[in-house]
């Protein structure tokens, strides 16, 4: 790797990867309790609850930085009593970035869980069922293997997009190497610079490659989610 | 071994309102046309489907009442339930979907049952294979063997051979009718196929828009003129028991009723062996006097005890043979020539060919 890529773009490349990594499977426990929620039971409510997670589809990246910046920036509410209590704080370091990105990807990964687990024959869970089988026998042991090629669909669709979040992270936790300087916002930077086009090039079709990469593993995924349904 | 069942639902223009309760062992046939409300009767007694109103007591313990809010669940209400698709874990190999129920059964049968039951259903060599690489008829036998597993005290068979081919069918038939007599279970048969009922069953429930028309003895049911009446048109025809008697010389095994013997074509069976018989009503022949020389070898003295002829071109004739039930068909002229009235002795003819003894299904 270091003979193609300059100690700055594979900084860049590996955060990217990091961030994403820990922002998907950090937000999969609540991503599959909230697709089981939307799948599986009936509550008043439940059309807003939908729409609330589906929000960051369609707000601003930038909002959304800017909305987290207001509740975790470190002078006061929950950031203040984070960094008091807990010495946590996500303001201008790498796990803001996953924060944000967990966030802006949640819906990715909520609506391929639930079309997984929709997808998973109700009439099995009956057969298991009558056959003695409890609320969390059935969950572990028939719907979770079931849904299984779709949930991991779910989780590569939302890594590829997370790979590709800018405007929260600049916003939420500004633009600094090894720290938050992620693939894209080193494009940006680039760019910033005068000459360099060349560089943003570089890391543009670095940027394509990954996303050819995960693209073709979600495709992957959902067919055999597919095929198993 | 009992079981009763009172429910009462509407869904929108359908209204289910059933009673009827089974305090013999044995099969108990659910029979009628497609939308009787029968696979819902099966589901409240499994528990998958909610009544609004009812009752159901199985084996002395109430599973679901109405009037106390009394509820249980599937999982509690040890029912084996046999699915008409089978309904085996895709993700599991055929040994692990035998072993579902038995593993999270509270009165676990030994190992040894297992392999009784695996054995008793054909299903040693398909152990390692995944349900995928079944055949229809396997699977069946698998669904079959998982339920029976799980220890129930009711077995419940949603027409398990309704999803497979005539020739599926008549592989699965011998392993229901060896169960019905090896395990001392009773169970409860969704059947729209007549003849899978009047091979399996002891009593039949017949159920009309949602409603129960009849029950009572196969024997006594799919005998009756007024059977038609209940149950759409189905063929009508008496199903008989019999013992296979003394052997002859002849090429003709005779077999023994309530009521008489009956010739028919060599079988190859041992005497005592019992064997269920059909006959159909319009192969029975009527005669006032003895026919002396005759081809068929079934001559027998019977009693008219009813007649029907609601159709302007037929008549159905029920007909009492020691204490068995019989019924012919005869066209309305015939009918008017011999005068037939309750009371009036008949000679019965019957041609051993025309008497059912596979059970094949060739109505439906």
């Amino acid at each position: 790797m270091s003979e193609i890529l300059t100690p700055a773009e594979s900084e860049a490349l590996f955060l990217s990867l990091r961030v994403s990594a820990v922002a998907v499977f950090a937000a999969l426990p609540f991503a599959f309790a909230a697709a089981l929620l939307l799948a599986r039971t009936q509550f008043f409510g439940k059309t807003l609850v939908d729409g609330l997670i589906h929000v960051p589809l369609v707000l601003p990246p930038v909002a959304i930085g800017f909305l987290l910046l207001t509740i975790f920036g470190t002078r006061a509410g929950l950031g203040a009593w984070l960094l008091a209590h807990f010495g946590i704080r996500f303001v201008f370091s790498w796990t803001g970035a996953a924060l944000a990105s967990a966030i802006i990807t949640f819906p990715f990964q909520v609506r391929a869980i639930r079309l997984a687990l929709e997808g998973a024959d109700k009439g099995l869970n009956e057969a298991a069922e009558t056959l003695g089988a409890g609320w969390w026998d059935r969950l572990v042991n028939i719907t979770l293997p079931l849904a299984f090629p779709g949930i991991v669909a779910g989780v590569i669709t939302a890594f590829a997009a997370s790979l590709g979040e800018f405007g929260a992270i600049i916003t939420f936790v500004a633009n600094i190497p090894g720290q938050t300087r992620t693939l894209p916002l080193a494009i940006y930077t680039a760019l910033q610079a005068p000459g360099g086009e060349a560089e943003a090039a570089r890391l543009s079709v670095l940027a394509i490659l990954l996303a050819l990469i995960f693209m073709t593993l979600a495709e992957m995924a959902s067919r055999r989610a597919r095929q198993t349904a | 071994m009992s079981i009763e069942v009172s429910l009462a639902h509407s869904f929108g223009a359908f209204a289910l309102d059933a009673r009827f309760s089974i305090l013999q062992p044995g099969v108990t046939a659910l029979f009628g046309p497609s939308g009787a409300g029968k696979t819902s009767i099966i589901n409240a007694i499994a528990g998958t489907f909610r009544p609004e109103q009812g009752r159901i007591v199985i084996n002395g313990r109430t599973v679901f009442d109405s009037a106390r809010s009394l509820w249980l669940s599937p999982r509690e209400r040890r029912t084996g339930y046999v699915f008409q698709d089978a309904r085996l874990f895709p993700h599991m190999s055929v040994h692990d979907n035998l072993l579902f129920g038995w593993r999270r059964a509270r009165n676990r049968t030994e190992v040894g049952e297992i392999e009784r039951i695996v054995a008793l259903l054909g299903i040693e060599h398909l152990q390692e294979r995944m349900p995928r690489a079944l055949s229809g008829g396997e699977k069946s036998r698998v669904a079959l063997g998982r339920a029976l597993l799980s220890s129930p005290d009711i077995l419940l068979l949603d027409e398990p051979l309704a999803a497979l081919d005539a020739a599926r069918r008549q592989e699965i038939l011998p392993y229901l009718e060896k169960l019905r007599d090896e395990a001392r279970l009773p169970m409860l048969y969704v059947s729209h196929a007549l003849d899978e009922v009047a091979r399996l069953a002891h009593h039949i429930v017949i159920l009309k828009d949602g409603r129960v028309a009849r029950q009572g003895s196969v024997f006594d049911v799919l005998s009756d003129i007024e059977l038609p009446a209940f149950a759409g048109s189905p063929p009508l025809g008496a199903v008989i028991e019999t013992k296979i008697g003394a052997r002859r010389g002849d090429r003709l095994t005779a077999l023994d009723f309530d009521g008489g013997t009956l010739l028919v074509q060599e079988l190859n069976r041992p005497q005592g062996t019992a064997l269920r018989v059909r006959i159909r009503a319009e192969e029975i022949m009527l005669a006032l006097e003895e026919p002396r020389t005759i081809s068929a070898n079934n001559v027998l003295l019977m009693n008219v005890q009813g007649v029907r002829h609601d159709s302007t071109t037929h008549a159905d004739v029920q007909l009492l043979c020691g204490k068995t039930r019989l019924v012919a068909s005869i066209t309305r002229a015939s009918l008017e020539r011999l005068k037939l009235v309750p009371g009036k002795p008949v000679f019965a003819i019957i041609k051993s060919v025309t008497v059912d003894t596979q059970m094949t299904p060739q109505f439906d």
